[in-house]
């Protein structure tokens, strides 16, 4: 076989031109790709670009104080989204209340104390896969579970526990990755200076990687706050002319959690609402939920990235 | 100094409390770690057990053979293909999108860039991913669906195709993004070959580089299945939510977690017909992403098998 291609090519290309014109085609081939791959990556960063921009057109006049400050209403031009901004704040944050704490103590187990064994092994590849199911099964099992055989409501409380499980891979993933970074040198030294195990980690291994854990907790959350449909699959309402009830009051105990088991609504879940009217007036104040909605997860995205860039320079071991 | 010796046995009481306050933070984290597989569990449990119900007003052949999907009609009919049949379409044409451009993204990103111009357009690139769903579907039933119908007059304002192009463009990060980790972690010794035998950038891409990461380049695909698969709001938003068994991408079509999300709209009495229906659909939904990834890992295996 390799002598009949050998022969070939002693036929075939032993010409120079026939060379010439082989290593030319084989170069405009090249180039061709790279121009095929930067137009496929301009689509791309266009695409999102078209996406704001269309949004932010249609969105931004209709954005104004009252826009804040109002509830949603039948007349599209009085309509705004207090309930849905005020329930995104007060669900994220149950999300974090049950993320953080949950997440970054089981990236800490996984990656300072397990034992690889079997049964370490089955975790992690549980993680790996709850990452990848159906962000709406989550709303399933929470209906089944924290609506009815835990009775917790179509509530706040619910929501934010759902959402706070469902953004769980992300955080433990990253606590492991920023923990990972650190050299086995620093605990080390700890271990010599007779710290035990747990204060090598409260000391030093924790602090030493709150830049990583803290951007995995803002990614998760900027996740969070843009899911919809596992809060639609628990009943939250799409029409709220209310608040919750204030988590501080002026009288005796002065503080509430009466607001953990109200109804809700949030900004994505009015958005949908909104769009999904057939009037072109109510799609204008779709795109203006959106634009906020938008800010708010790019601005959570920046200040992720700028936090890893910030603590990947200072950190040179 | 009597003290300090004192400290240094193992039986002193600051020694011994610190001992057992360890102990202690470990279960805690312990248990912490084992959350995930109690969610898992949880999933699995509520789904199995709240459908369970369903199959004994309705049999299992009718589940999988019925052509009609009317749960919530007076007379209803309960087949799932429409549904599994609107997933399919949806995620097909999503595949189509992202897997011909992830990849090529990820190859360009991986092959051709400056690490530099690489860093500063991956996080670019991986905003896409942090768009809110319900965002693109905004912009999938009042951006692309318009433009659409530029192109092709008969489209109506809501259709298959276009929630599935939007869902495609959605998912590219996903795909680029494992992608481009499988390519650059090829060994630079494989590429000095290829290059030292006469092979331009682009031979060496896409006769050494792909094929040495496809291992890892198959799990980026298997996890962009798995989000088009799952993805909700873009299909309830710009795909139509009427159950419609067709082929035609042009039509509108339920996919499995349009129809969860318009039955959880109305109001949902525990136990009733609507409500067991909804976990039967998401449990089908959850099988049929199971049975992907088994699928990816088995094709990973078989990959890995031959090298």
């Amino acid at each position: 076989m390799f002598q009949a291609q050998a022969s070939r090519l002693t036929k075939e290309s032993m010409g120079e031109v026939d060379i010439a014109r082989n290593l030319k085609w084989r170069r405009m081939k090249n180039f061709m790709f790279s121009v095929v791959g930067l137009l496929t990556l301009l689509f791309a960063i266009c695409t999102l670009l078209a996406l704001f921009i269309d949004l932010a057109l249609t969105g931004v006049p209709r954005i104004s104080a009252e826009f804040f400050t109002s509830f949603p209403s039948r007349f599209p031009e009085k309509a705004g989204i207090l309930s849905a901004w005020v329930g995104s704040l007060a669900v994220m944050v149950v999300t974090a209340f049950v993320a953080i704490p949950i997440g970054v103590a089981a990236g800490i187990y996984l990656e300072e104390y397990a034992p690889k064994n079997f049964f370490t092994k089955i975790i992690e590849l549980n993680i790996i896969n709850l990452a990848g199911v159906p962000s709406i099964t989550f709303g399933l099992m929470a209906l089944g579970l924290f609506v009815y055989k835990l009775k917790f409501g179509q509530s706040i409380l619910t929501a934010g526990m759902t959402l706070g499980l469902l953004v769980l891979p992300i955080v433990i993933v990253t606590t492991r990755e920023a923990i990972r970074t650190i050299p086995n040198s620093i605990r080390e030294a700890s271990y010599g200076l007779g710290a035990s195990h747990w204060q090598t980690i409260q000391h030093h291994v924790l602090p030493y990687s709150s830049g990583g854990i803290l951007t995995g907790v803002i990614i998760s959350l900027s996740r969070a706050i843009g899911e919809t449909a596992p809060l639609i699959t628990i009943g939250a309402l799409t029409f709220i002319a209310f608040l919750p009830t204030a988590p501080v009051s002026e009288v005796f105990p002065y503080v509430s959690f009466q607001w953990l088991s109200d109804a809700f609504t949030v900004m994505p879940i009015q958005m949908f609402n909104w769009v999904s009217r057939p009037q072109k007036e109510f799609h204008v104040n779709a795109a203006a939920t959106g634009t906020v909605l938008l800010i708010m997860t790019l601005l959570m995205n920046g200040v992720a990235i700028f936090i890893r860039y910030r603590f990947r320079r200072r950190m040179k071991w | 100094m009597s003290e300090l010796k004192a400290f240094t046995s193992a039986n002193h009481p600051t020694r011994r409390w610190r001992k057992i306050k360890d102990r202690l933070i470990e279960t805690v984290l312990l248990l912490a770690a084992c959350s995930s597989v109690f969610v898992t569990l949880g999933i699995v449990y509520i789904l199995v057990s709240e459908s369970l119900p369903f199959f004994e007003t309705v049999s299992f052949k009718e589940f999988l053979t019925g052509r009609e999907w009317t749960p919530m009609f007076a007379e209803a009919k309960f087949g799932i293909r429409p549904l599994v049949a609107g997933t399919f379409m949806a995620t097909f044409i999503a595949v189509c999108v992202a897997i011909p451009l992830g990849t090529i993204v990820s190859a360009y990103l991986s092959e051709y860039l400056k690490p530099r111009a690489r860093e500063a357009l991956k996080p670019i690139l991986e905003l896409l991913a942090a768009v809110p769903s319900v965002v693109y579907g905004y912009f999938a039933l009042l951006f692309v669906t318009p433009m659409l119908q530029k192109i092709m007059p008969n489209l109506g304002g809501f259709s298959v195709l276009s929630a599935g192009i939007v869902m495609g463009i959605m998912i590219i990060p996903y795909v680029s993004s494992l992608s481009e980790d499988a390519m650059r972690s090829v060994p630079a010794h494989l590429r000095e070959a290829s290059a030292a035998l006469g092979s331009t950038k682009f031979q060496t891409t896409l006769r050494v580089v792909i094929p040495s990461a496809f291992s890892g380049i198959s799990s980026a695909y298997v996890l962009g299945i798995s989000r088009a698969l799952g993805e909700t709001m873009v299909v309830a938003i710009a795909a139509g939510m009427q159950p419609n068994l067709t082929l035609d991408p042009s039509e509108p079509a339920a996919t499995i977690t349009a129809f969860i999300v318009q039955v959880s709209l109305g109001d949902l009495p525990h136990g009733s017909i609507g409500y067991q229906s909804i976990y039967v659909a998401g449990l089908t939904l959850l099988v049929l992403t199971l049975i992907f990834n088994i699928l990816g890992m088995w094709i990973k295996s078989q990959i890995q098998e031959k090298e």
